[in-house]
């Protein structure tokens, strides 16, 4: 008998209080997934499941602070639940007691029930994996007929994911909510004079409705490897740098890395200390809001069961706060702001829900006018950001700047600096914010940065 | 004395889910109602733990248990592919029947009856205890200790991060050729990050260590394995509280032995992985015999090492892992194969079909990739450079295997001058061409270490263990991006 996701965690929180456990919260996940690529005219794979996961939390209270531990399991019979019970509290016994570990004081979310964030769309559920594959096929063509240089591709390939989240905790707390996410990626690879460019795009979207054309997005992503055809390296310089939509969100993934009161409070953050101080040039405002409307990261309350909300980040420049749970906020001092994530196998932690860089009012195209020698820089690869001192330095590819306009494609070189000192430079934001994931950007251009490439 | 790996993990699926040979032969037989060349089932029972310590405590603890079946059936180049975390006859029943809609036609032939073979007979990786049995009381005391250790050794040290992280993986894999196979992997690592801060407060460098492999736990416990890790993490922090900002552009580049081989995990390993080469994807693709390396450059991958992280007794389809050449004295000889890839470029698997987990479907992957030891001093290549930087430690790297860029992070390296070790160097990125970045490797040193068990390698969204190795070596004209114009 498979019991009911509620149910499951009612079970688990009362097996948990029978174990020993002072307070507990518990979160079940259960979902239905769909994943399809086509390379070419043929179908590559086709992948179909449906899983449920369980992650329970002890926290046992004593004179110094209370010991937690965290189990998760997929067997969900309650024989093993129970089990599973008796060996988070065992588990948690041998942790120390943390002054700061335990449910959040905040009150929960209280209106989660009649909230309508857009996260999914009843008529989705019925659709078919056929047509899914449809909308593949359909990417693929357009991407292998944009141009007879594209040759081969990696595929298109498309997902729709249908979850159930429930979480519950002792303190009475009990909320549920079904996020469905669909998405569209295409692949294609260019070939001219011997050798290959691969590029990508893609679509992403609560509604099946709200993603982009198949064929659009097939042809977006031709017309980027096409571009990259014929790329060269730079000679080492220090110029003007712009971000694309694409590149400018990575940088605030790394913002949202140094504003984690977990990376605060470990001093592991260059931002640590830096409350109330000017952080970014004066154009640069970041906003965090979990209940945007139809927003990648929107849900109705957190991974602690507190309400979402909406937090401005960094206000014209000044970082306004920190991005925090309860236990980030008893750390650093102020209040949860809404930002706890967390899955069934690991503690509440915290991460952005939807977060954005304000647009400006210029197009891109209008930015690289403006800029009379620099690179507009379309990927990065590699790992160079050091969230500690706020280094960079990663691989780049994009297009070369002379005179306002785009002259060649550049690949097979480094952009470096420093993210305190990026942030500070930045001198130009777009308007084309886009949204392919739950930290967004639009363009922006980085004052100065040095570019390492040829001899 | 415990049975070998196999016949463990047999056991336990047939008394735990009541997997007979009869009942898998039954569902690969459904699976095969439709035109499929073949089909296979991987059951998995994961369970894994592990303790985090940092301000001075262990604050928490965790465990896991994973549990799943995966059902594949390949058709040409197609694959269906349903997995589910209940392992009952009816969940068997459906991933079955949405495995094989991929195929078009009804009526294939039945499965070969499975039964266990020779394969997977060996054990490169026997414990005596599973490490996630091991008392978690002693995972807590080992991190206390190290804790305590990493602040006796400097006053700098502000925040020492540790945790030790156990698994014990259980699988069993069937398949339409008859092949059923098992394994128990136990996998174990420990991490020791550092934070040190300078005296006057004004700068502050963090530094990672790690190690582990497939053995257990408590190899780990042992100080004479720990102490020499923690040592490093707090050498490496207050070094980088000294590094100066670090070169840009063209120049020559040495990089020291172990870890720095995933240069070639990087830079080679994955252009030569199968899938992409079958699509002819890879900047590799149609080069074998060709030369892709300077003479001297011997690489390979080897799943076979007793005990490392990357090694395998057989891989995610049930195939023995193997020593594979991939590039004998500069020249291109082969590339890594799953059944799938290999199959349609009429070879032989070679023992690098890997999954992440039961949810995932095998793709061909790396499993410890290193290079074979040249003649030369270390010390000797060194002095042979007039300027360049000398990159002994990495924090991680990527590749574009189309156009062949692979870019890598230094976490520890150093000026050279004259033949002479400067000042240390914060923030090198190297970034290079895979294919012809080892025809620039000038000078190979004779002091081969594989990495400490700690490498990750993500594909296509999965992960999976894996190890590098390197001898010192000498690559002139890389890429470095520094700030220092």
């Amino acid at each position: 008998m498979r019991r009911a996701p509620l149910e499951i965690v009612e079970h688990a929180l009362a097996c948990a209080r029978k174990a020993g456990a002072g307070a507990a919260d518990a979160l079940l996940i259960q979902g239905d997934t769909l994943e399809a690529r086509v390379r070419g005219e043929e179908i590559d794979f086709v992948k179909q499941a449906r899983e449920r996961v369980l992650g329970l939390r002890a926290l046992m209270p004593g004179d110094a602070g209370a010991r937690s531990a965290l189990t998760s399991t997929s067997d969900l019979t309650d024989a093993a639940v129970a089990r599973m019970a008796e060996e988070t509290v065992t588990l948690a016994r041998a942790t120390a007691e943390d002054p700061a570990a335990g449910l959040p004081e905040e009150p929960f979310a209280s209106d989660w029930q009649g909230l309508d964030l857009g996260l999914s769309a009843a008529e989705d559920r019925s659709v078919s994996a056929e047509a899914r594959i449809e909308d593949a096929r359909r990417a693929e063509a357009a991407a292998r007929q944009a141009d007879p240089r594209i040759v081969n591709s990696e595929g298109s390939q498309v997902s729709s994911d249908f979850a159930q989240v429930v979480y519950g905790n002792s303190a009475g707390f009990l909320g549920a909510y079904e996020t469905a996410s669909h998405a569209i990626f295409s692949e294609p690879i260019a070939r001219q004079d011997g050798s290959m460019q691969r590029d990508y795009w893609m679509s992403v979207a609560h509604r099946l409705a709200a993603l982009e054309d198949p064929a659009s997005v097939g042809r977006r992503a031709a017309a980027r490897a096409l571009r990259r055809l014929g790329a060269s390296p730079v000679p080492t310089c220090e110029v003007p740098v712009i971000f694309d939509p694409i590149t400018a969100a990575s940088l605030l993934r790394h913002l949202v890395a140094c504003v984690s009161g977990y990376a605060v409070y470990r001093q592991s953050s260059f931002l640590a200390g830096k409350l109330g101080e000017r952080v970014a040039s004066a154009c640069v405002s970041v906003i965090d809001d979990g209940r945007l409307p139809g927003g990648l990261g929107s849900r109705p309350f957190d991974g602690e069961g507190l309400p979402t909300r909406r937090n401005i980040v960094i206000e014209r420049g000044r970082l306004a706060t920190y991005l925090l749970d309860s236990y980030a906020a008893r750390k650093v001092g102020g209040r949860s702001t809404g930002n706890a994530v967390r899955s069934a196998g690991s503690p509440p932690s915290v991460g952005a829900t939807n977060l954005w860089l304000e647009p400006g009012e210029r197009s891109l195209e209008e930015i690289v006018a403006d800029t009379p020698r620099g690179l507009l820089v379309t990927e990065l690869i590699g790992m160079g950001f050091n969230p500690v001192t706020g280094d960079y330095s990663r691989g780049a590819a994009g297009l070369w700047i002379e005179a306002g306009a785009l002259t060649r494609p550049v690949e097979e070189i480094t952009i470096a600096g420093n993210l305190g000192d990026m942030l500070a430079d930045i001198d130009a934001i777009g308007s084309d914010l886009l949204w392919l994931s739950r930290v967004a950007a639009p363009s922006l251009r980085v004052a100065r940065m040095t570019v390492a490439g040829a001899a | 004395m415990k049975p070998p790996a196999q016949a463990s993990a047999l056991h336990f699926f047939r008394e735990h889910f009541g997997l007979d040979e009869q009942r898998l032969t039954a569902t690969l037989d459904s699976v095969l109602e439709r035109r499929i060349d073949y089909a296979d089932l991987f059951f998995e029972h994961t369970t894994q733990d592990s303790v985090v310590l940092e301000e001075g405590i262990v604050k928490s603890g965790d465990r896991h248990l994973e549990q799943g079946v995966g059902v594949r059936a390949q058709n040409g180049e197609r694959q269906g592919y349903a997995h589910s975390d209940d392992v009952t006859v009816e969940s068997l029943r459906v991933a079955a029947s949405t495995a094989r809609t991929i195929a078009r036609e009804a009526g294939g032939g039945g499965a070969l009856a499975v039964a266990a073979n020779a394969r997977g007979a060996r054990d490169l990786y026997p414990v005596a205890e599973a490490p996630t049995d091991v008392p978690v009381q002693r995972k807590v005391a080992l991190l206390e200790e190290i804790d305590r250790y990493a602040r006796r050794l400097d006053p700098r040290v502000k925040q020492v991060m540790a945790s030790c992280i156990a698994q014990h993986r259980q699988l069993l894999i069937a398949g339409s050729d008859g092949t059923l196979v098992g394994d128990v992997r136990p996998l174990v690592r420990l991490n020791v990050q550092v934070i040190a801060e300078s005296g006057d407060g004004a700068r502050r460098e963090a530094s990672y260590q790690g190690m582990g492999g497939r053995h257990a736990f408590d190899l780990l416990l042992e100080p004479e394995r720990w102490r020499p890790l923690v040592e490093e993490a707090v050498r490496i922090a207050a070094l980088n509280l000294e590094a100066e900002p670090c070169p840009a552009g063209a120049m020559t580049v040495v990089l020291g032995p172990g870890w720095p081989g995933i240069l070639l995990h990087e830079a080679i390993g994955h252009g030569l992985e199968g899938d992409f080469n079958r699509k002819k994807t890879s900047a590799f693709s149609d080069r074998l015999g060709e030369r892709v390396a300077a003479e001297g450059v011997t690489v390979v991958d080897d799943g076979t090492l007793p005990g490392r992280r990357g090694s395998l007794n057989v891989d995610d389809e049930g195939t023995e892992t193997q020593r594979n050449v991939l590039i004998e004295n500069g020249v291109l000889r082969g590339y890594l194969h799953d059944r799938l890839n290999a199959k349609l470029m009429n070879t032989a698997p070679t023992g690098n079909g890997r999954r992440e987990s039961y949810a995932h479907i095998p793709m061909p992957r790396m499993t410890n990739t290193f290079m074979l030891a040249g003649d030369d001093d270390p010390q000797d290549i060194l002095r042979s450079v007039e300027r360049g930087i000398y990159a002994v430690s990495f924090s991680g790297g990527q590749v574009d295997i189309t156009s062949g860029k692979f870019v890598f992070s230094a976490s520890e390296a150093y000026r050279i001058e004259n033949g002479r070790l400067g000042a240390p160097l914060k923030g090198a990125t190297l970034i290079g061409n895979g294919p012809d970045v080892l025809t620039r490797v000038s000078r190979i040193g004779n002091d081969l270490a594989l990495d400490r068990g700690v490498g990750t390698c993500g594909k296509d969204g999965q992960s999976v263990a894996v190890g590098v190795g390197l001898p010192t070596i000498r690559v002139d004209e890389l890429t470095v991006g520094g700030t220092q114009g």
